[in-house]
């Protein structure tokens, strides 16, 4: 089963709930997603980490073959390619590797190289599984990474937690294509909900069965939990705000495994979310 | 008018509490969210007045008239994106596509072209005296970066009067943020003591760093941990990083957002830091 944690808002707590149900399950594989700025491995510590390079196709011009008849260049949707004197000239950064510019060369003078955008890095934590996908700093654009990550031929495993990058942009909806459920975390600030909002529509137009959880929890004016009460969205699981968690939480300390107070937090998130998936498969069954 | 951006690399660090504070302590006649994907700044920033909307388009996007389609398969080969989906006739999947028009010429029977498709809005607040910029991308869209251009375009093409802008960043290392940098005269760091706030503002240093823009720093929460503030510190120090100073967390901050009001239109200790920082960081941009 495919989990994926996600949020509208940065800094709600993607990461601190995705590890911490990875490590609070033993034996799981967690995935980040977030490859602007990937956290998760700085909980997890992996070992034995292996790294593989993910590179994109990226044009090359044969100045001997090129007559300059610009055909490439009108071609070119996404302003990648210039004249500059009587060279072709190609911006590396906002090509999105289409491939049109080679195809459409009457004279056969473009061909194409791989440019390194970025890595995946695989390791061990305990017993998870930690797959950490990582942007070169300067590109643009994750969403090649996070392909990568989703063709590789994973082994099976009970369950896999996937980080989400923040937003509700097509990097989200790459990261959570594949997921059985998802979990949206929410904080209760009237920032959090109206990003909440907008997770929620997402999730909904890919019909995936979701709950959110309350992260920093706090007994008085609660927004967040208002909004789901308002819209009938079920609530699986709400984290206190609580000064010691912060605190381990932002030393790099995974808490599910430093106490069975936190860790068992954790186990009811897991047990919560298998019973939403499994009422689900109930209902279409049923339909 | 100089342009003052305020970023974090991690979500959730505090950006827009800042720069709502900011635009308050510096009667700032223009501002802006460029944080299309998950914006806030309008949410404490009240406004008397209606917004001029306006959609906004990214790229053409393929669409294949049935009528003409011989599901030759061409297109569906061709498509670098996996955008053609050959399920129940041909169909072009608009959150795959990315209109870079392949498709539309290669189709040996005209079937395809290239519509516009509408990616998000935008939203202008202009009474004269202030310009309030802001925008929200479609869920699912891509061209975040377009949008955030265009976003401080509405700025700049005002007719106000203003020798300072203030903008409102979005997490991330990625597009939208690079276009957010782009052309603006400095950017301040809003950092997080924790090991993920350290990392992700390390990585985006290495950017503005890239742009050759005036830097500095702050630190938020600062005492959630205490050491952590010190390593932020040490590693400003080290980059000749100018540090302009340290915000306590705060729960009234946490009230005033939930009231819609910025954290100086309280009395708190957040503000009270605040207007110390904000001192400095004017300047520093106009210096």
């Amino acid at each position: 089963m495919k989990i994926a944690v996600l949020s509208g808002k940065g800094g709600t707590g993607k990461t601190f709930i995705s590890v911490n149900m990875a490590a609070a399950k033993g034996k799981a594989r967690y995935i980040d997603c977030d490859v602007e700025e990937p956290n998760g491995y700085l909980f997890f510590k992996p070992q034995e980490v292996f790294s593989r390079e993910v590179t994109v196709k990226i044009p090359i011009v044969d100045e001997s073959m090129c007559d300059g008849c610009r055909i490439c260049i009108d071609f070119c949707k996404f302003n990648a390619l210039a004249l500059i004197g009587n060279k072709i000239r190609v911006f590396e950064e906002i090509c999105h590797s289409c491939g049109g510019c080679l195809l459409v060369c009457p004279q056969k003078a473009i061909r194409e190289k791989e440019k390194v955008i970025g890595r995946v890095e695989q390791g061990l934590s305990e017993g998870v599984q930690v797959v950490t996908g990582i942007l070169n700093i300067g590109e643009a654009s994750g969403v090649p990474i996070i392909d990568y990550i989703s063709n590789i031929q994973w082994d099976p495993m009970e369950l896999t937690f996937i980080d989400c990058p923040p937003g509700s942009e097509c990097i989200v909806m790459e990261s959570i294509k594949d997921a059985d459920y998802c979990i949206l975390v929410a904080e209760p600030t009237l920032f959090g909900v109206h990003n909440l909002n907008m997770v929620c529509e997402l999730v909904n137009l890919f019909n995936k069965p979701y709950g959110v959880v309350i992260n920093k929890y706090l007994d008085d004016q609660n927004p967040a939990e208002e909004f789901c009460f308002e819209k009938g969205i079920d609530i699986i699981g709400r984290i206190p705000f609580d000064k010691e968690l912060g605190a381990m939480n932002s030393e790099g300390f995974i808490v599910a495994r430093e106490s069975d107070k936190y860790r068992q937090i954790f186990l009811n998130l897991i047990n919560n979310v298998v019973q939403g998936v499994h009422h689900e498969a109930a209902i279409n069954s049923q339909r | 008018m100089k342009q003052l951006l305020i970023l974090s690399g991690k979500g959730g660090t505090g950006k827009t509490t800042v720069a709502g504070a900011f635009i308050r302590l510096g009667q700032t006649k223009a501002y802006g969210d460029c944080d299309v994907d998950a914006p806030n700044l309008h949410l404490i920033m009240s406004q008397d007045i209606k917004s001029i909307r306006k959609d906004f388009y990214g790229l053409d996007k393929a669409v294949i008239d049935q009528d003409l389609c011989i599901e030759c398969d061409l297109c569906r080969q061709k498509c670098r994106f996996s955008a053609i989906e050959a399920d129940f006739g041909y169909r072009v999947n608009h959150y795959a596509c990315e209109g870079c028009s392949l498709c539309e010429f290669f189709c040996p029977q005209g079937a395809i072209s290239m519509k516009p498709a509408p990616a998000g809005e935008l939203m202008l607040y202009n009474d004269n005296e202030t310009v309030f910029s802001t925008a929200r991308l479609k869920m699912g869209s891509g061209n975040s970066g377009l949008l955030v251009t265009e976003v401080k375009r509405q700025i700049k093409e005002s007719n106000v009067a203003a020798d300072l802008a203030i903008i409102d960043g979005s997490p991330g290392i990625g597009c939208p943020v690079i276009a957010s940098i782009t052309g603006v005269d400095m950017v301040l760091v809003v950092a997080e003591p924790s090991i993920s706030g350290i990392s992700d503002m390390e990585r985006i240093i290495r950017i503005g760093e890239g742009f050759q823009v005036k830097m500095a720093v702050c630190i938020n929460k600062y005492d959630t941990n205490l050491k952590n503030t010190e390593r932020i510190e040490n590693f400003c120090r080290e980059r000749d990083l100018p540090l302009l100073g340290r915000i306590p967390f705060d729960s009234q901050a946490v009230w005033a957002i939930n009231n819609g009001l910025s954290i100086i239109d309280i009395e708190c200790r957040s503000g009270h830091a605040l207007r110390t920082i904000f001192e400095k960081t004017m300047k520093i941009l106009f210096e």
